[in-house]
């Protein structure tokens, strides 16, 4: 038995030098507190809070106890075996976060938000969500918490997520539908801000992503960073020695943060993370800052963005809700810049095509997210050699999208 | 140039000696066109506006109600940039070399154009100070020394949550005025408390020496007068910019109807003193 908290920093864990970010949330030029001067007194309560908490062995305790019997952690790590001879190259391991309550790696911090929340006194919750993912996530951790719940979501996104809409009023919460801008995701994070700045005393805002204002950046990538941790434990475990390459999607940056933070200090693992081409980089119609983007300022740091010659925030496009948003966590920002991680982009028709792959040749149905990364797994492993492991994290399954795809297809479900 | 000194600090020195409370409206630059921005200026000095600010408009303002994030729509469907907007006030100051212009805004299109850029094209365009909405004083070094350099002021906003310590580390920064936020909430949304307005406008006022703006949440000419009775400054954004909306189609008639409006603030505004 592995991976929990306490097993997973034994000796053998990464411990290293680094330490980002500093005391006011910079990494390097990126992150920081780019907030109204309303929302600075909370944020230096929830920074503090969250400090405290996070040497607190209670909360530990309780977070470890939540992950284990709510969650359903630690997550399996698969050995994709058909796969990866089909492939001919590198041994690919998914981590399985797929199979975690709800559907994907977002409960993790839900969990350790709502936790966080409740410590501190909140009686209200707000979300933003994009595809539904982490607002189903959010709905689900206040409604055990008997939490109040808003989670904001575009127009557009209401939409073309129905099912997700349903579940989250089934879980009680009350989905505002968010006609402003583009209504999307950016825009339902806009109005959650709005929320936040006028109902400050009770409210606490759990954002889904590496994004957002210090404290958040951090705070999430620690609640993901369980994710790193078990693969540690488990690859050692399995092979005896760390792997050579991870691979996750970035849309925001969760699920990739919390699988690379604690490998970060470990030179020898190469660090992938893949961003959403959409129709292609060319066509400007794509979700992928990092590859694409230039350094702004956007919902409260600094960052690689879309954005035009004005500074004004680009639409995005992609085939996956989750990834479509115009910026990306400030800390994979400073990792593209360092050179720590690489980053590179596939497009709609690349991932659609490593999700009909790995659906028939491993029976697992991922998330159209997940198939980002995979698209651009089935690209490295053949390039590495059959003693080498890739670990790819798979951070969600793919029953939401099966709307998506079977339209793609030409099928009315 | 025979450009003062310094606009702002000017115009607060005035209205003390005359013993009246200043009145700034907020009007989006671009809103509902271009076109309407300079001619509607010249109205709002004309019906008694003291300063103007001017809303640089951003794809993804934060710190706004439903008005303004409109008026931002209408203005960035006409095109409306930074760059643009600049022009609109050089094309203001070859009329009025006298009246303080403050741009209002967030922190990307600025970014975007470079901090010093922006000051010196700013400062030669003839902007007296600057309301960045998402800077807050942990992250406005560079900022700070680029506008400094251009004698630009760079207003603060102080918020129902700023506690007595964020007061002084603002107030050791902030130069022109600084802005009370009166209610938790984005522009145009609750109704102001008073009597806790006037209690935290005493706590400021015993830290920071600069004249102090109040605005969110100030709906009417009888807010308005209630207002100027504790504060140097009242600042009108929602209630006019609705008005703009509510003739975005017959933008002739813009200039006449905010002027009435904002003539009537006025007007509430010295009756409070009297």
């Amino acid at each position: 038995m592995a991976t929990s908290r306490a097993e997973a920093q034994d000796p053998q864990a990464s411990t290293g030098g680094y330490a980002l970010p500093d005391a006011q949330g910079h990494f390097g030029i990126y992150g920081g507190i780019y907030v109204p001067e309303t929302l600075m007194h909370p944020l230096e309560e929830l920074r503090d809070a969250y400090a405290r908490y996070l040497r607190d062995p209670d909360f530990i305790a309780e977070l470890d106890a939540d992950l284990r019997d709510y969650v359903g952690r630690p997550s399996a790590l698969y050995l994709a075996e058909r796969w990866t001879r089909q492939l001919g190259g590198a041994q690919i391991f998914l981590k399985r976060e797929d199979l975690n309550h709800t559907g994907a790696h977002k409960v993790n911090n839900t969990v350790g938000q709502a936790l966080l929340a409740r410590r501190m006194g909140k009686t209200r919750i707000i979300a933003e969500t994009g595809a539904g993912q982490h607002g189903v996530a959010t709905a689900t951790v206040a409604a055990r918490l008997g939490l109040e719940c808003i989670v904001y979501m575009g127009e557009v996104d209401v939409a073309r997520q129905e099912a997700n809409v349903y579940r989250m009023r089934l879980l009680g919460a009350e989905v505002v539908a968010v006609k402003s801008g583009s209504r999307t995701l950016k825009d339902a994070m806009n109005e959650a801000m709005r929320d936040w700045v006028t109902n400050v005393d009770n409210t606490f805002y759990i954002i889904g992503t590496v994004a957002g204002p210090h404290p958040y950046p951090a705070m999430v990538r620690d609640f993901q960073a369980v994710i790193g941790r078990e693969v540690r434990v488990q690859m050692l475990e399995r092979t005896g020695r760390l792997p050579d390459a991870l691979v996750a999607c970035v849309g925001g940056g969760s699920n990739a943060i919390g699988l690379f933070y604690p490998f970060i200090d470990d030179a020898g693992v190469e660090l992938h993370g893949v961003e959403a081409g959409g129709d292609g980089l060319a066509t400007g119609r794509h979700a992928a800052p990092l590859c694409a983007g230039t350094p702004g300022v956007l919902h409260g740091n600094r960052t690689y963005l879309m954005e035009d010659d004005n500074g004004q925030i680009c639409e995005t496009h992609s085939i996956s809700a989750g990834l479509d948003y115009p910026g990306v966590g400030p800390e994979h920002a400073w990792l593209k810049d360092s050179g720590r991680a690489c980053y590179a982009s596939v497009t709609d028709e690349q991932a659609l095509a490593a999700f009909h792959e790995l659906t028939r040749v491993e029976g697992i149905i991922p998330a159209l997210e997940s198939s980002h990364a995979l698209a651009y797994t089935a690209q490295l492993a053949p390039r590495m050699s059959r003693d080498q492991n890739i670990v790819v994290n798979l951070s969600g399954r793919g029953d939401k999208d099966m709307h998506t795809v079977a339209q793609l297809d030409g099928i009315s479900l | 140039m025979s450009r003062p000194v310094n606009r702002i600090a000017a115009r607060f020195t005035a209205c003390r000696e005359q013993g009246r409370t200043a009145l700034i409206p907020f009007i989006t630059a671009g809103d509902p066109t271009p076109d309407v921005t300079v001619p509607l200026m010249h109205q709002l000095v004309a019906s008694g506006a003291d300063l103007i600010e001017l809303g640089v408009p951003f794809s993804d303002p934060i710190a706004d109600g439903p008005v303004i994030q409109r008026a931002t729509e209408r203005a960035l469907a006409q095109g409306m940039s930074l760059r643009g907007l600049l022009e609109l006030v050089r094309a203001f100051r070859i009329k009025d070399d006298r009246t303080p212009v403050v741009l209002m805004g967030y922190l990307n299109p600025i970014e975007v154009l470079g901090y010093t850029e922006f000051a010196t094209a700013a400062a030669e365009a003839g902007v007296d100070g600057l309301l960045i909405v998402d800077v807050p004083p942990e992250e406005g070094h560079e900022l700070v020394a680029a506008l400094q350099a251009q004698h630009l002021d760079l207003v603060y906003l102080l918020a129902p949550t700023s506690d007595a310590g964020r007061i002084e580390r603002i107030g050791a920064i902030a130069s022109g005025f600084v802005y009370y936020v009166s209610v938790k909430g984005v522009t145009g949304s609750a109704n102001l408390d008073l009597p806790a307005v006037t209690e935290r406008l005493s706590l400021i006022r015993s830290v920071i020496d600069l004249p102090v703006g109040v605005g969110f949440g100030i709906k009417d000419a009888e807010t308005a007068r209630q207002v100027a009775g504790i504060a140097d400054a009242v600042i009108v954004g929602s209630a006019i910019v609705s008005r703009i909306e509510a003739l975005a189609d017959r933008p002739a008639e813009i200039p006449t109807v905010v002027g009435d409006f904002v003539a009537s603030l006025r007007q509430a505004i010295d009756g409070a003193g009297a």
